[in-house]
């Protein structure tokens, strides 16, 4: 399915606009191509491909409303749909939450997109795969990785007047790299907007160097370390840095259940909580990392500071959270960047007496969100640094720590690389606790 | 942050953060009247699957399966006094798996005629023989006998579907009026209800279909100290389970009494969930002041809902297959439970672990007839007395252990993604000889008991593993002293399976379970059900996760 274009996609959903009968109606239209193959053993085992265009209609009257979606187009289709939401709207209970729709609104020019990895084909594909196993063949190691390419547009019209349009590309690959006899590991990650910058052969030796140079990992005793964190350790799914900046909720906060909580109420809002060279942003013009430039509500997203200097400048504010403060509300961003330094992880190593190279930490999960305490484990390359210079691999640690803590034992920060759209410096943390051993490998 | 979290913190995400986390409701929204819509019947699907089969046949497939899939969701979402939100969503499509030069490749398809899935099916040997020019091992499958035109459905009492909206919305408000009434800050309750259609053919001469149902209820109560800015939550001790609306209606036979001076109640095939949230409400309001617990050795008393999650990821996980041969290295990881590792034969636990691998067992949510390549369920041994007998595998993995039979464990999350190994029922057996929770906490010393399931973590081979809990009560010279706070237990798997030393009989035997167990890339969702007694283990490594951060 090509992916719409504004006027395409506008057509659409004019169209849509003209069968409704509520007091208030948002239609969203979105459409994504995506492709996969993932290899393991240093065979391809999985490859996919799904594309999919679908409509959401939201009807409202009154405080009430209701939401009907279809992946069909017809007029017949489209006017059931449309019919579905308000017969939904009518049923249901009336939302105190309820905010008017939002009218017109002004949003940036997006640079999300890439004709190139729209074009991405499966011969792309498995060329990458290819490249990355008969780099492991080679050196007789075992590869398994995953490549996922999509291309996805997303609009949205409501009875207020309010039109948005933007496309997106992304491009994600992972490689883990083993021994054949399975004591050594090592990982890559890189995700683009443009499919050209993928280079799988070079991610791939870096997860192979990483894995040859694991084999025979010493066991140290756990305990409070110096640590480097790669990227990768702390950004991905469940990274520490992404739960962190999913618990910037005000309303959470404000409710008292959130780290931002402050005792006798309110939100730490002004106050400073991280060391002062810490600077968290998210620009959806970051050519870098680009990201959306309105969110799923259609507030337009634009450049906003979260964390300035150590100091919490802003916080998520739903819309009615925030008409409910008297504040401006926060659209919720796609990415954040980290501002950082010139320090390659090199450099970092060249400068630590002792410590650890963290490439990566796993299975993060939630301890306490008093204090947003999270425990997971080192995985795919866990080297010890003495006198500035990789001594020996150690065997994997389990961690329990706080990116609060974390972020207020800064050593130095590094130069920032994009991960998962955001763009984050490798850093290095003093004191990060690890209280157990693992003899994953 | 990844841009497909594109729609971030709106909305129903917002909620539902203070909830465990939920499945996703994939598909079109619907009204609550388009579940009850029969599916199409079963002479059409036939003729499809058919049309589907011959194409990938005629295309130069050796092999071909094809599954017509309808999912039905609806999710019931509140919070305190308010409805958040409330969606129906059905799916519905087929996709075609076939086998081409020994290589497999896979299409999916929301076209559901002749032409559609005949198409789909063309284009998944395009990709399988796309794919084999780089295939090196070809894929052997393991004979399966065609079992002919069958069927099977979950033997539920009540369709949840049928259920009006505005009596589950009821209940769930029923029970967030208990907590606010009982002294709760915040209530979140939530109601899942899935039931997936699904008609399955293959060249092997089978066509099976098959109706599955699921029920989650679960809320979340808070309890907040305004002076001292704590703040604690205790979620619910229900479990999903592979029923209709009948869990909701609490049976006295299902309850299952918490040891003495722990005030719990745990929950067999039915579910009180007005009761639960009002002794939640209580309890979340003692782990406020609670005694923040001294580290150390601490003999354990697990109970069924707690355990279900460590059996979960200590023998579940590690005892795939497919992760134990590396298919999931780039993801899941692998386990420590190599075929080498298998051959020296060393104690997994103690005698008294005997670990089951069960796709039939009544109100599971792994309960099915037939998997997703047409292999009839069944039960069998992974552990018997604390020894590795067998892993959980399917078709094209039996040959590569020497073995000529799927376990039948086979499964895709919908009709748009491909099958592979999932985790079937993993259940401890309850202990051969009377011992009730009581009788096992007056024999420990020094000891804490645990309720319900918090805090996940384990390494990529599965050695290392921290788990938290909802509840838990100190254990002082074999009697429950009080509540304990910021406890969580950190273990090697062999460690903890081997300092297994006791196990209630049938009478305590429950199901923990989960919805949405991740594996795979692109990584697809199972619901997977552990049964266990309450279960003691000596020595467990305890520690303290009280922090401050100023």
């Amino acid at each position: 399915m090509p992916i719409l274009s504004k006027d395409e996609a506008q057509t659409i959903l004019k169209k849509v606009l003209s069968y409704s009968k509520a007091d208030e109606c948002t239609v969203t239209l979105q459409g994504r191509t995506r492709g996969n193959i993932r290899y393991a053993r240093n065979n391809v085992s999985t490859a996919g491909a799904t594309d999919n265009v679908s409509l959401v209609v939201e009807s409202g009257f009154g405080k009430r409303s209701g939401v009907a979606t279809c992946n069909e187009f017809d007029e017949a289709t489209l006017r059931r749909c449309v019919q579905r939401a308000e017969e939904i709207a009518r049923l249901a209970p009336e939302d105190p939450d309820y905010v008017p729709l939002l009218g017109p609104q002004q949003y940036l020019t997006p640079v999300s997109f890439a004709q190139t990895t729209a074009n991405v084909t499966p011969d792309f594909r498995a060329k990458a795969a290819a490249d990355s196993i008969a780099l492991c063949q080679e050196r007789k190691l075992t590869a398994a990785g995953y490549l996922e390419d999509g291309a996805s547009f997303l609009a949205m019209r409501n009875s207020k007047g309010l039109e948005a349009y933007q496309q997106d590309t992304s491009l994600d690959f992972s490689v883990t790299v083993r021994t054949p006899d399975g004591t050594g590991s090592g990982y890559a990650v890189a995700d683009f907007t443009d499919a050209n910058k993928l280079d799988a052969k070079a991610l791939t030796k870096i997860a192979a160097d990483k894995a040859a140079g694991s084999v025979n990992a010493k066991a140290i005793e756990p305990g409070k370390y110096t640590v480097i964190l790669e990227p990768a350790a702390l950004v991905s799914d469940e990274g520490l840095l992404n739960n962190l900046m999913y618990s910037l909720d005000a309303r959470s906060a404000d409710e008292g259940r959130s780290f931002l909580s402050k005792k006798g109420g309110g939100n730490k809002l002004g106050q400073k909580l991280f060391d002062e060279r810490i600077t968290i942003y998210s620009d959806p013009l970051n050519t870098e990392a680009p990201g959306n430039v309105f969110d799923g509500n259609g507030l337009p997203t634009k450049r906003i500071t979260w964390i300035e200097k150590g100091v919490m400048k802003n916080m998520y504010y739903s819309r009615f959270w925030a008409q409910k403060n008297n504040v401006a509300p926060t659209a919720f961003p796609s990415g954040f960047i980290m501002e950082g330094g010139t320090q390659t992880v090199q450099d970092m190593i060249k400068s630590t007496e002792k410590g650890i190279l963290v490439t990566r930490l796993w299975y993060i999960r939630d301890v306490d969100p008093q204090t947003l305490l999270f425990t997971g484990l080192t995985r795919d390359g866990t080297f010890y640094i003495e006198n500035g210079k990789i001594k020996h691999p150690v065997k994997n640690f389990r961690f329990n720590e706080s990116p609060i803590i974390m972020l207020n034992n800064i050593e130095a920060i590094g130069k920032p690389q994009r991960l998962g759209g955001n763009l984050v410096p490798p850093l290095k943390i003093r004191d990060f606790t690890f209280t157990s051993l693992s003899d994953a490998v | 942050m990844k841009r497909r979290d594109f729609v971030g913190l709106s909305g129903l995400a917002a909620g539902a953060l203070f909830l465990p986390s939920f499945p996703g409701l994939g598909g079109n929204l619907v009204t609550p009247e388009q579940l009850l819509i029969p599916a199409a019947d079963v002479a059409l699907k036939k003729r499809l699957a058919d049309a589907a089969l011959n194409a990938a046949k005629s295309a130069g497939a050796s092999y071909a399966d094809v599954r017509i899939g309808r999912s039905l969701n609806q999710g019931i979402f509140t919070r305190e006094k308010q409805v958040q939100n409330i969606q129906s969503t059905e799916s519905y499509g087929a996709g075609v798996r076939v086998l081409a030069n020994g290589t497999w490749g896979f299409a999916s398809t929301n076209t559901v005629s002749e032409a559609g899935l005949a198409k789909a099916a063309q284009l998944a040997v395009q990709i399988a023989k796309a794919n084999s020019k780089v295939q090196k091992e070809q894929v052997k499958l393991a004979p399966v006998k065609g079992h002919g035109e069958v069927s099977w459905k979950t033997p539920i009492q009540q369709n949840a579907f049928e259920v009006p909206i505005a009596q589950k919305v009821e209940l769930l408000l029923g029970a967030n009026a208990k907590a606010m009434d009982n002294g709760a800050s915040f209530v979140n309750s939530a109601l899942f209800q899935v039931n997936e259609q699904k008609y399955f053919a293959s060249t092997d001469g089978s066509y099976i279909d098959q109706d599955i149902h699921r029920i989650w209820p679960t809320f979340s109560v808070t309890a907040i100290d305004r002076a001292s800015g704590k703040f604690r939550s205790r979620q619910a001790l229900s479990a999903p389970m592979g029923m209709g609306y009948e869990y909701l209606t609490p049976k006295a036979a299902d309850k299952v009494a918490g040891p003495a001076g722990s005030d719990l109640v745990g929950y067999k095939n039915s579910y009180d969930i007005l009761e639960d949230a009002t002794a939640a409400t209580k309890q979340v309001k003692q782990k406020l002041t609670a005694k923040s617990v001294t580290p150390g050795k601490y003999d354990l008393v697990l109970d069924p809902h707690h355990l279900g999650l460590t059996i979960h990821e200590s023998v579940g996980h590690p005892t795939e297959l497919d992760r134990v041969l590396g298919y999931e290295a780039n993801y899941a990881g692998t386990s420590f439970a190599t075929l080498e590792w298998r051959a020296k034969k060393q104690p997994y636990g103690s005698k008294l672990v005997n670990i089951v691998a069960d796709k039939q067992q009544a109100n599971s949510l792994g309960a099915v007839g037939f998997d997703d390549e047409g292999v009839k369920t069944k039960k069998w041994d992974l552990i018997k007395e604390g020894m590795l007998i067998d892993y959980q595998k399917i078709r094209d993995q039996a040959a590569m252990v020497g073995q000529n039979e799927s376990d039948g464990c086979c499964y895709a999350q919908s009709w748009a993604d491909v099958q592979f190994q999932r985790m079937p029922n993993v259940s401890l057996q309850p202990g051969k000889t009377k011992l009730s929770v009581d009788d096992m906490v007056k024999g420990v010393d020094k000891g804490i008991y645990i309720a319900g399931h918090g805090s996940f973590s384990i390494d990529q081979q599965r050695y290392n593993s921290q788990f938290g809990g909802q509840v838990f009560y100190e254990i002082n010279k074999g009697k429950i002293t009080g509540m304990l706070e910021d406890v969580a237990y950190q273990t090697n798997t062999l460690e903890f399976w081997n300092s297994c030393a006791a196990i209630c009989d049938e009478s305590d035997y429950r199901f923990s379970g989960f919805f949405n167990d991740g594996k795979g890339q692109p990584s697809q969702s199972s619901a997977v059900s552990h049964g266990s007694s309450t279960t003691r283990f000596n020595g467990v490594n305890v520690i303290n996760t009280a922090r401050k951060i100023g």
